[in-house]
């Protein structure tokens, strides 16, 4: 007997005649009113310690200048698929030499402060915002979404999802948050409306 | 499990060591309290959290109902999407998959993140049988490594430790340890930031768990906090996850209800820095999914017990704990300390040993830990259960039993209350034997003369 | 209405003060008590200890003693608990024989919604906050686990206290945390749990009250006994002890 075999029939015996349970969904689900959405998500998005800015959909390119003239990004990847009206693509092979990374998103969450990247147009292999020391994020009004349900019903779960909240952090020392491990430390948001 | 606890005394020893450790006390205490109050916050903030919990429990119990079927479909979709799907009836046969698997890529370094399923096996310890080094890549485990030391919890398993302890372990054991490092979690964090770059750039294999993995798209999930699950999800070419096979979700769907009801109550935060999620081999990887059982099918097999499974690894039973906060990790001897694991520890492990016996008994079944769970174990119930299923001492049967006899005809209890009445000039303050438990530190009640059924007998109920 | 007191073994043996007070109380209030003298013990301490069979007779006795009546009134949050939350699921294990649990359920079903704790018995049932005691005394209050999360009495017993006349009612820091009783558990683990209780008294300390009132004589005994033993100069009462007391009547 394979062990695949042994294990389900195990489960068979453990469970075969148990009763099925009915899922209760009273929580809040997909679609719930949301007033004040880009403030809310502004606002989330801060608490953790993150740069935001919101900016008119013509201002994104200034303000993606401003930024990384701010950080003095010398090197910065934009991943293809990256709107050329914001700034040209810049393909770098080596990324531990990269200064910072520039990428769009997938979708947006107000009342947790993610943003989720799919892997799609202008936001490249998951690699790209997880080596640079810097990331600039642009949000678009219409990605961001009221919470958890709202965003899961947008994403495509055979595309690798890479959820942000926040810049790298750890709770590991005396479970306070400190921000900046491995991951980006510093993570900075325009969003476009 | 893991044998590295093998031989340890009773829960009550350990703990009886622990609560002496002042530092362990004050570390302990501070770390608890400050998780408490962040989880409180985040949780109230919610207006649906009771929904979202009968809904996370609901669906786990579902789940667990109907697991052939989702595991069934879990490796279909795995497979589909270009994976390798393996099955591991116990420990030896995980860590033999995965050695076997990484050497095959003839590589002798693995870089890990974080998995209570790996520690509960032994892998690191079997790996190194193999030839093949691990290194644990979170902050925390990075600390437990490095020290040579034992997890103490199963979010933070360096909780028992407090920073200028972490700076101490990094100058004594990391090779490239800034000679100014200060105490600061800041600077202490950017050391190990420093430490792991280059192994994270020049790793080959990883190893991972999962913390959800989604039946109907074959989707892994990992929540993490500091990059370094990224960094093992992302950068190797080959990717090896060991994950129980209590961790599947039916649908896509269900993460609705998990992605708000773990990071709320693990580290009391909205959402976790970084959540990854893939479904199979993704970006040229070559992925292994290694489906572990490890005694699990045992504990589904038990009516009361089998809720334990529901468990998300949270950790919020732990923090709110007045015993773990107490005694700490150590004293339970297992990967699975707290609450949660004095109920999953005896369960995966039997109670053939005095220290896996006695944890059933380390509660006082003041049920903090079952109104923070966020799939609702009741974990008071499964302790009273097994606590019925363990060996008791002989001294204590024959108690119980006099005490049982006693209680079963009121005119015994009468007789020896009239009897506690009359001796009850001679009861020492100090009590010989188990007693001396209680009044080593507590005076006794004084002995009433008069029980209240033979006043109320006397008077008629004070009528008289 | 025939009401029965369900004194609990503790109380009945150890403090019968505060049976002597409840059934004051309750004729004040006009109700007349009744005492089954069949009664013995809810079970609790052999349930939670591992012995499932000695509480499945007690719960049946239990069921049996009190069945005749239409409430049953404890001074105990934990043995009510006991009875509301644990019974059903004794009725139900799978660690006794099933002829030693037969027809138990039904029995629990028809007696459980007609139990209750002292402070939900004069809130809930005879709606009464005022129950007419003075007692001149600072007093803090530990909701005791069982009254707290197993029975969720929230503020009641705090709005009984607080309509005494004469009382200082002031709040216990971590009020809510455990004393580190646990019935054997303070025995078999009597480490940590004098460690609980040395956080419990701490806290006592720190409110400058006279008495520590709780709903449970069990807790007490144990956060009584510590306090004692450490001459802290402060005493334990039963909820139904400060109730019942009046003026003149006062300690």
């Amino acid at each position: 007997m394979t062990s695949r075999d042994l294990i389900l029939a195990r489960i068979r015996a453990a469970v075969g005649d148990a009763p099925d349970v009915e899922i209760p969904r009273g929580y809040r689900g997909p679609g719930a009113e949301s007033d004040g959405l880009i403030e809310h998500f502004a606002e989330r998005v801060r608490d953790y310690r993150a740069v935001v800015h919101v900016v008119d959909a013509a201002e994104v390119a200034a303000a993606i200048g401003d930024a990384l003239a701010r950080r003095e990004a010398g090197r910065v990847v934009v991943p293809a698929g990256f709107p050329a009206e914001w700034l040209a693509e810049s393909v770098i092979e080596d990324l531990t030499t990269v200064d910072a990374v520039v990428t769009t998103c997938a979708v947006a969450i107000a009342e947790t402060g993610t943003i989720v990247l799919d892997a799609g147009d202008g936001m490249g292999r998951r690699a790209l915002t997880l080596v640079p020391d810097y990331h600039l994020c642009v949000v678009r009004a219409d990605q961001v979404v009221p919470g958890v349900p709202d965003a899961l019903t947008r994403l495509d779960p055979v595309r690798p999802l890479t959820w942000i909240s926040g810049p790298s952090a750890t709770s590991d020392i005396e479970l306070n948050r400190v921000e900046g491990v491995h991951g980006p430390r510093t993570l900075e948001v325009i969003i476009s409306i | 499990m893991s044998q590295t606890f093998v031989g340890m005394p009773s829960f009550p020893k350990n703990a009886a060591i622990a609560v002496q450790d002042s530092q362990l006390r004050f570390n302990l205490r501070k770390a608890t309290r400050t998780i408490r109050g962040k989880r409180a916050s985040v949780v109230e903030e919610l207006p649906d959290w009771a929904e979202l919990r009968q809904a996370g429990k609901a669906i786990k119990d579902h789940t667990l109902r109907n697991l052939e079927r989702y595991l069934v479909q879990m490796e279909a979709a795995v497979s589909a999407a270009g994976g390798t799907v393996h099955w591991a009836k116990d420990a030896e046969e995980a860590n033999r998959i995965v050695a076997g698997l990484v050497k095959a890529t003839g590589e002798t370094e693995v870089v890990k993140v974080k998995s209570m399923a790996t520690q509960e096996i032994g892998l690191n310890e079997a790996l190194a049988v193999e030839g093949v080094t691990a290194y644990e890549t979170d902050l925390a485990e990075l600390i437990v490594q490095l020290g040579d030391d034992w997890p103490s919890h199963i979010l933070v398993p360096a909780i028992h430790r407090n920073r200028a302890e972490i700076r101490e372990i990094f100058l004594a054991k990391m090779a490239d340890v800034p000679a100014d490092l200060t105490d600061e979690p800041k600077a202490l964090a950017d050391a190990a930031r420093l430490h792991l770059r280059e192994r994270f750039l020049r790793a080959k294999v990883a190893i991972s768990g999962a913390n959800f993995m989604i039946a109907e798209t074959g989707t892994l999930v990992v929540l993490e906090s500091e990059g370094n699950g990224r960094m093992c999800l992302t950068l190797p070419e080959t990717l090896i996850s060991v994950v129980g096979i209590e961790k599947l979700l039916p649908a896509w769907r269900d993460l609705e209800v998990f992605l708000q009801l773990l990071p709320r109550s693990s580290t009391g935060e909205r959402m976790n820095p970084y959540t990854s999620m893939w479904t199979g081999a993704v970006e040229g990887q070559d992925f292994h999914l290694v489906l572990l059982d490890n005694g699990r099918t045992d504990v589904l097999a038990d009516e009361v017990g089998r809720q334990a499974l529901r468990c998300i690894r949270c950790s919020a039973c732990l923090n709110v704990c007045p015993v773990y906060e107490r005694a700490g990790g150590h004293a339970y001897g297992s990967v699975y300390p707290g609450p949660i694991g004095a109920i999953l520890t005896p369960q995966l492990r039997g109670m053939d040993t005095a220290l896996d016996r006695s944890l059933p008994f380390a509660s006082s079944l003041c049920g903090a830990c079952y109104d923070v769970c966020p799939v609702a174990i009741d974990i008071p119930s499964v302790l009273v259960d097994l606590r019925a299923k363990a060996r008791h001492p002989r001294t204590e049967r024959i108690g119980m039993a006099a005490a049982g006899w006693v209680f079963n005809r009121s005119v015994r209890l009468a007789r020896a209350q009239r009897f506690g009445g009359r001796m009850r000039k001679l009861i020492p303050k100090r009590l010989p034997g188990p007693m001396s438990g209680w009044t080593d530190t507590r005076d006794l009640p004084d002995i009433p003369q008069e029980s209240f059924r033979a006043w109320w007998d006397r008077t008629e109920g004070g009528a008289r | 209405m025939r009401v029965a007191l369900f004194i609990t073994c503790v109380n009945d043996t150890l403090f019968p003060d505060t049976g002597r007070a409840v059934v004051t109380l309750l004729r004040r209030l006009g109700v007349d008590v009744e005492f089954p003298q069949a009664q013995t013990c809810c079970g609790q301490m052999h349930v939670n200890t591992g012995y499932p069979a000695e509480g499945v007779r007690l719960a049946r006795h239990f069921t049996e003693v009190f069945a005749e009546y239409d409430a049953v009134v404890t001074p105990s949050g934990s043995c009510t608990a006991m009875i509301r939350e644990q019974y059903p699921k004794l009725a139900a294990t799978a660690r006794v024989p099933a002829k030693q649990t037969a027809g138990l359920g039904t029995a629990v079903e028809e007696i459980v919604p007609k139990v209750y704790d002292l402070s939900e018995f004069l809130l809930d049932v005879l709606g009464v906050t005022d129950v007419g005691a003075y007692f001149p005394h600072r007093v803090t209050y530990h909701p005791t686990c069982h009254s707290l999360r197993g029975l969720h009495l929230g503020d009641r017993p705090t709005r009984l206290l607080s309509a005494v006349r004469g009382l200082e009612l002031v709040a216990l820091p971590g009020a809510e945390e455990c004393c580190g009783f646990g019935g054997t558990f303070a025995v078999k683990n009597r480490d940590i749990s004098a460690a609980m209780c040395a956080d419990k008294v701490g806290n006592i300390m720190t409110t400058g009250a006279e008495v520590l009132c709780a709903a449970d004589n069990s807790c007490l005994m144990h956060i009584g006994g510590t306090l004692s033993r450490q001459k802290s100069g402060v005493r334990v009462m039963h909820l139904a002890e400060i109730l019942a007391a009046t003026e003149g009547g006062a300690r």
